[in-house]
């Protein structure tokens, strides 16, 4: 069996990148500073370097256009990966991803293909304000036509990306810029991917079932640990790894034994993930719950700046062990 | 036109730029006051870039150093009911337009007393009052916005001009082209500056934009330009008061394209390798502060000494500035909803879903007082992360493992600013983790 290596997140993107690239002639990379600045968040470190400006490619500040050129190489055959600085700019390219990306294997009837990948990080606790600092999976979930992923850990960042690049679908990568420096073990084996709507199931227990997303998946870890220690409440874990398509399989399976449920994460409540995916319990497993879905969200405001504001805007271990303690009152 | 007298040229990377220096200068008190004005921007800028490193103020800082004469030579000419908008480096335009620069730094600390009470920060500096309509932190956002500004001027039958000052890496943006042929064609009171700095972020001019003539790039759109030598404060003034003119008088968008150069990095965590030394220190040597004070000197407008004497003055202020930021509080966890709507009394329904609001929504049932206990609670237990800096308190190996879980870690990177992610402690890289630059 081969070994693994310990990673920083950032590191295992950088890694997916340079195997598939390495592998895959038609594998390129386009985004704003990505080349000699080497990444914003510095994902792309050393690749122009190594693959030469031809295949890494800085581009000026002109997200839609960008997108738009991925759409267009890809539907000629390359296998571009755009990266967006953050999520907030994606709005940029809105047009591209859904007018377009989406839409085009579809509107013409499957005789092209758009097999493009847009990475972009997102999510708050740097103080980058209200226009930097926004989660938007939902947003990426709701179109039909473009799969979604959102790892949260260096092994399934590796893995995840490598699958992305090799789908045939246009995929909307989301990072999160608080995990690029988290540390994890990484399979050395170069063939390691992870195929699409496979969730992870990080903890079980038989009290409460807690979903949660991106950054929120390890606070989800980390208050189930206290809920086991201090509450006596034992809860699965999951984290749906893919938005879209979505192993709701797992979930509904995790919901039929604990009959409880918190969703977590970082977005609006509004039309969230987490509404979505409550939406899809109940319709799916009405008669398994004893109790009303509970979620767990980041707070319905733009991002304030300043830090204290910021923190009380983001959800928190404690946030989650409240929820489920009113999801399970009465149980024990 | 102004007359031109006998002219000498300043050479900038983009060629030979026409000097001001053989043309008059303007008052002795304007004169100084331009001085003042510059002086006070560059120290503001040093001291806010101190108290980042000192993680006072969080997020990224864009500090405009070595642009101060495109900033103050602008706002010098510009009337008071004109409007001013920006960018993200523009903390100096702010207090150009009189904003005090106590309630810039208290935005750039994120406290109460900031310009947007914290909520904005460094990037998004805004004075209403003073028209100063905004710095955005979406570059070429400000674009349409300032379209929209002198469409509202032009509507209301005023002879407000708006400035609508961007970066070189702005003129990229799908925003750029459009809001130009807007501007032209609805013949908009607005004069366009870009503050060509020769870099967006890491990448150079040549290396984003296919035409470099900036100046030009807005002529197939029917928006014209001229290129001027941002270093030097006087033919900033002269060149954007002719634009005025022409945007005031004759409804007609222009571009003014300012030569100019941040010393510092693009942001507060940028290590620079994108550029050489010897360019930085090139553009040192037209510093636009030592520059105009020599003149001045020489002009015999001020005497030997006078450059001192204002630093000492704007040193005092700037000192001021940052302990006032610094004594002014944070601001309150049940203001986190202020402002997100404005609420007329006849309308129903619920605004928000997010059971952090310290009073129940509209619409809501009334709660409960232990609920409304539980919620508050909650809202303190979320907020005391700010404080608790990176280590919340969860053992290091946690961080370990199956690419699980990471433990919160504050952690020095290049530039010295604390990090706030979820890291180990433990770095293999000699230099320290990447800083994250935007
Ligand atoms: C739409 C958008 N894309 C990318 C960014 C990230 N970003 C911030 S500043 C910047 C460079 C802008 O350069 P320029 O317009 O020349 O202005 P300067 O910073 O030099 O003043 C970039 C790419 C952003 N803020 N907004
Ligand atoms: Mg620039």
């Amino acid at each position: 069996m081969a070994g693994t290596t310990s990673m920083r997140m950032r590191e295992a993107l950088n890694a997916a990148l340079r195997e598939e690239m390495q592998r895959d002639e038609s594998v390129f990379l386009m985004g704003e500073d990505i080349g000699v600045f080497e990444g914003a968040f510095k994902v792309t470190e050393g690749l122009m370097k190594e693959f030469g400006e031809a295949r890494v490619r800085d581009t000026p500040i002109s997200e839609n256009t960008i997108v738009g050129a991925g759409v267009g190489a890809a539907m000629a055959g390359m296998r571009p990966v755009v990266e967006l600085m953050t999520v907030n700019f994606s709005l940029l390219a809105f047009d591209q991803i859904i007018n377009h990306a989406a839409s085009i294997p579809y509107m013409f009837n499957g005789q092209v293909r758009v097999p493009l990948v847009v990475r972009m990080p997102g999510g708050g606790g740097h103080q980058l304000g209200p226009t930097h600092s926004h989660s938007f999976e939902a947003m990426f979930l709701q179109i039909p036509g473009i799969l979604v992923a959102c790892p949260s850990t260096a092994a399934d960042g590796k893995a995840l990306l490598k699958s992305a690049i090799r789908d045939d679908n246009p995929v909307v990568f989301i990072e999160h810029e608080t995990l690029y420096g988290m540390r994890g073990e990484v399979p050395d084996d170069e063939d390691v991917t992870l195929p699409f709507g496979h969730a992870a199931v990080r903890r079980e227990g038989e009290d409460v079932t807690i979903v949660g997303i991106l950054k929120m998946a390890h606070e989800a870890e980390r208050a189930a640990k206290t809920l086991s220690e201090d509450h006596g409440i034992e809860a699965d874990v999951i984290d749906p790894r893919t938005l879209r398509p979505l192993d709701l399989d797992t979930i509904l399976e995790s919901v039929r034994k604990t009959n409880r449920v918190v969703i977590v994460e970082e977005g609006w409540p509004h039309g969230g993930v987490g509404a979505n995916l409550a939406a899809l319990i109940q319709e799916q497993a009405f008669d398994y719950l004893d109790a009303p879905i509970q979620r767990v969200t980041g707070a319905d405001v733009p991002m304030p700046y300043s830090k204290r504001l910021e923190q009380s805007a983001i959800p928190h271990p404690e946030h989650i062990v409240s929820a489920v303690l009113e999801t399970t009152a009465g149980a024990k | 036109m102004a007359e031109q007298p006998e002219t000498s040229t300043v050479q900038t990377p983009a060629g030979d730029l026409e000097s001001s220096r053989g043309r008059s200068l303007p008052d002795a008190d304007t004169c100084r006051e331009l001085l003042r004005q510059m002086t006070l921007i560059r120290r503001f800028e040093e001291e806010a870039g101190r108290q980042y490193q000192r993680a006072k103020a969080g997020g990224f800082l864009h500090l405009a150093i070595g642009e101060e004469a495109t900033i103050v030579g602008t706002t010098s000419v510009m009337e008071p009911e004109d409007y001013l908008i920006g960018t993200y480096r523009t903390h100096g335009h702010a207090i150009a337009r009189g904003t005090d620069p106590k309630n810039v730094m208290a935005e750039i600390f994120g406290r109460e007393d900031g310009t947007a009470r914290g909520r904005g920060g460094s990037m998004h500096i805004f004075d209403g009052e003073r028209r100063f309509m905004g710095g955005y932190g979406i570059v070429g956002g400000n674009l349409p916005i300032a379209a929209g500004l002198a469409l509202a001027s032009d509507l209301k039958g005023t002879d407000e001009v708006t400035v609508c000052m961007f970066g070189d890496g702005a003129s990229n943006t799908g925003n750029f082209g459009e809001t130009m042929n807007l501007a032209a064609l609805w013949s908009l009171p607005i004069v366009f500056l870009v503050e060509n700095n020769l870099y967006g972020m890491g990448t150079a001019i040549e290396r984003h934009s296919a035409v470099t003539d900036l100046s030009h790039k807005a002529e197939g759109m029917g928006v014209p330009g001229e290129r001027v030598d941002g270093m030097d404060v006087i033919a900033i003034r002269e060149c954007v008061a002719d634009h005025l003119r022409m945007a005031r008088e004759d409804r007609r968008p222009t571009l003014v394209e300012a030569f100019t150069y941040r010393y510092r990095g693009h942001s507060a965590a940028d290590p620079e390798v994108y550029r050489d030394k010897h360019e930085v220190e090139e553009w040192r040597q037209k510093d636009p502060i030592e520059s105009f004070a020599k003149r001045l000197v020489d002009e015999g407008v001020v005497a030997d000494g006078f450059l001192e004497e204002v630093r000492a003055q704007v040193e005092e202020q700037v000192v001021e500035a940052a302990e006032f930021a610094d004594a002014s509080p944070d601001p309150p966890l049940d203001s986190l909803y202020d402002n997100l709507y404005v609420l007329p009394e006849e309308s129903g329904g619920w605004y928000a879903v997010d059971e952090r609001t310290p009073d129940p929504f509209r619409g809501e049932r009334e709660r409960e007082a232990a609920e409304r206990d539980r919620v508050r609670d909650l809202h303190e237990a979320g907020a005391a992360y700010a404080e608790e800096g990176d280590d919340e308190g969860r053992p290091a190996d946690e961080a370990q493992g199956g690419g699980a879980s990471g433990s919160h870690s504050r952690e020095q990177g290049r530039s010295g600013h604390p990090r706030h992610d979820q890291r180990d402690e433990d770095d293999d890289r000699g230099d320290g983790e990447p800083e994250d630059a935007i």
